[in-house]
């Protein structure tokens, strides 16, 4: 492998890694509050959806992104109602907005277009383009340097310097802010945070709600930074992926970073090489793709340090028992 | 007590369509989806073209999960429609369990060989079609090198693929041809995302033309192509027009012609295997306003000679689920 083959799929696992970080992070700020969001898949969908309808009617960009927050933060509305103001089971709700915005993207999309779900191809403004870093052309000739510069670093659109940024936002936020203290609380031990005269409820409604708008970034990123337009399904598991990643990152900000990046490593590995001879037997390309889940399972099972999810994870917060 | 549902069910399944005058026939579409720009979308237009001519109406059903399909078939079949067609290799061992339960009920399948007297499998020589486009993605390649992007890894897919490695290879037998599979399950269909990244990661070892056999991944490799400045050549149905200037051809399988034949012949259906081939007007390759100006008169005069041979017989184009290996490509 050469320098430059190197440098291509450092390139595709960027842009692989950014849907997968920002869904990621969404799940970190809800499972540190104590909510588990297995509708991450489904959150995504929904804004990769409206992100792609508003991008293809305005012609804009920005409004598809901000239509995305909306469908995501409206999912993570109906999640946060039903798991923390009435107390219903976690898991059920996120399932239930997976299959909710699996169908209503399709249907939507069928009445509003008449594309069998998709929206219209989106071109020129209505996608991200690519952004140029400052010197990016005058240092690409520079040997070792430029290519890194102007290839990998340059060049990406705007969402995935947002999603980058995001990380050490993240990390500030929850362990060096009061908000983030009390976030992980309230995943911890949410009766003595109660004890303290801070509502849990409200803290867990906050992390729902940011989880809201980091996964609508992800969708919209999808729609309109990747793609060009929404397909039906198109998320095609990522957020499941970024669960894994999440649970491979021990829920921590900037070991998601490296999970998310690793797991979009593999992914572009997988795609440049499809099967990888390895002299003695053929590595097939299904061994790629398995492996960010073989990766979660030896991690969950403990070999390789452990991950404890937020104690109070799971539970409806009950003030009285 | 199951043999004995069927059994009443059959039963009053032929007390049910003795007594309507004629019955409608239904269409079934595979997890693509109705609108899939592709295959599933030739079926329904073909649908449309016969309910436009007669002025009939006919049922039609979009499967949803793996677990429907044995249920779809049983309902529509109780509910009196014939004949019911489905689209996809995958119904095969779902239909050659349901089809003796309806001995009275005319099926057709497309893409899949069912071996029952009321059945009538229709398969399609891909390896024809995707051998001409081969020729014309090697022709049109400047690099050498072409690029092949499948949906999901079946016998079927790599069918087109064997057989447009070997038209690439007759036209030009330096050439490379680079073949990667979008995954195993059928979430494969409906990735465009990872179909645009498997572009750039073909883009990026020298591949200018890639055909993409992939349903709607393949709309992600279409697009991919037009934002790199690539050819792309698509499949099933003409697809020339979503990007217009950069598919340099589309590869088309006349599910339309199939599926209006099979309702056209109605409950009178012959059972048996019907191949649809070059020679039938089965496959075949999209010339279009769009594509016009990529396509030059040595691509369409050796395109044309390929295609009089295969008819002919003196070129014979190897057909991957024959024997499970591809002589110009390896998987």
């Amino acid at each position: 492998m050469d320098f430059a083959t190197l440098i291509q799929i450092l390139d595709s696992t960027v842009r692989l890694a950014t849907p997968l970080l920002f869904a990621c992070l969404a799940g970190l700020f809800s499972e540190r509050a104590g909510i588990f969001d297995i509708g991450l898949e489904g959150k995504m969908l929904a804004a990769a959806f409206l992100s792609a309808a508003a991008a293809a009617v305005t012609g804009s960009v920005w409004l598809g992104v901000g239509a995305g927050i909306f469908a995501s933060l409206m999912l993570s509305g109906i999640h946060g109602l039903a798991s923390i103001t009435f107390r219903g089971n976690q898991l059920i709700s996120g399932v239930a907005i997976n299959f909710l915005a699996s169908g209503l993207t399709v249907l939507l999309g069928q009445t509003w277009f008449g594309l069998g779900g998709r929206t219209p191809p989106l071109t020129g403004d209505a996608r991200f383009g690519p952004i140029t870093l400052p010197f990016a052309d005058a240092l690409a000739p520079v040997p070792f340097i430029g290519p890194i510069y102007a290839e990998l670093i340059s060049g990406h659109s705007a969402l995935v310097y947002l999603a980058i940024a995001c990380v050490p936002a993240s990390a500030w936020i929850l362990y060096r802010t009061r908000f983030g203290l009390r976030l992980r609380a309230v995943g911890e031990n949410p009766a003595a945070v109660d004890t303290a005269g801070v509502s849990v409820n409200g803290i867990r409604f906050a992390a729902v709600a940011i989880c809201g708008v980091l996964c609508g970034l992800a969708g919209a990123y999808l729609a309109l930074g990747l793609a060009a337009g929404f397909g039906k399904e198109m998320t095609a598991g990522r957020g499941y992926i970024a669960l894994a990643a999440l649970i491979f990152a021990k829920w921590r900000p900037w070991y998601a970073l490296g999970a998310t990046m690793l797991f979009g490593f593999l992914e572009a590995v997988g795609n440049r090489f499809p099967n990888i001879d390895l002299g003695l037997f053929v590595l097939p390309s299904q061994f790629m793709q398995a492996l960010p889940y073989v990766l979660t399972v030896v991690i969950l099972a403990g070999f390789i340090g452990k991950a404890v999810p937020p104690r109070a994870g799971g539970q409806p917060y009950v003030k009285e028992r | 007590m199951s043999l004995m549902k069927h059994l009443t069910a059959a039963t009053a399944t032929i007390a049910l369509t003795a007594g309507m005058a004629a019955a409608e026939p239904a269409l079934i579409f595979d997890l693509g989806g109705k609108f899939d720009k592709s295959f599933n979308e030739a079926a329904y237009e073909g649908a449309q073209r016969w309910a436009k001519e007669t002025g009939g109406t006919y049922k039609e059903l979009e499967m949803q999960s793996e677990a429907q399909r044995e249920q779809a078939l049983r309902r529509l079949a109780e509910s009196g429609a014939n004949p019911v067609v489905m689209t996809g290799f995958a119904f095969g061992d779902v239909l050659a369990q349901v089809a003796p339960d309806f001995p009275d009920t005319k099926f057709a399948i497309i893409d899949m060989v069912v071996d029952q007297p009321n059945v009538k499998s229709v398969v399609f020589t891909e390896e024809q079609g995707s051998f001409l486009v081969g020729m014309m993605a090697a022709m049109a390649s400047k690099t050498n090198t072409v690029g092949f992007i499948g949906g999901m890894d079946i016998p079927l897919i790599r069918k087109f693929a064997c057989g447009y490695a070997q038209g690439v290879k007759a036209a030009n037998p330096d050439a490379t041809v680079i073949a990667n599979m979008t995954g195993t399950t059928p979430a494969a269909w409906n990735d465009p995302v990872k179909g645009g990244e498997l572009a750039k990661a073909q883009k990026s070892q020298g591949a200018d033309v890639i055909y993409a056999a992939a349903g709607g991944t393949g709309l992600g490799v279409l697009q991919a192509a037009a934002d790199e400045g690539i050819l792309a050549v698509g499949v099933d149905s003409n697809q020339n027009h979503l990007q217009p200037g950069t598919v340099l051809t589309s590869m088309l399988k006349r599910v339309d012609n199939a599926v209006y034949a099979a309702f056209t012949e109605g409950t009178e259906m012959t059972a048996g295997v019907n191949v649809m081939d070059l020679a039938a007007g089965g496959v075949g390759y999209a010339m279009d306003d769009n594509n016009a100006a990529l396509v030059s008169d040595e691509m369409k005069a050796a395109v044309e000679a390929a295609s009089a041979a295969i008819i002919a017989g003196t070129t014979v184009v190897h057909d991957y689920m024959s024997d499970e290996t591809c002589p110009a490509l390896t998987f």
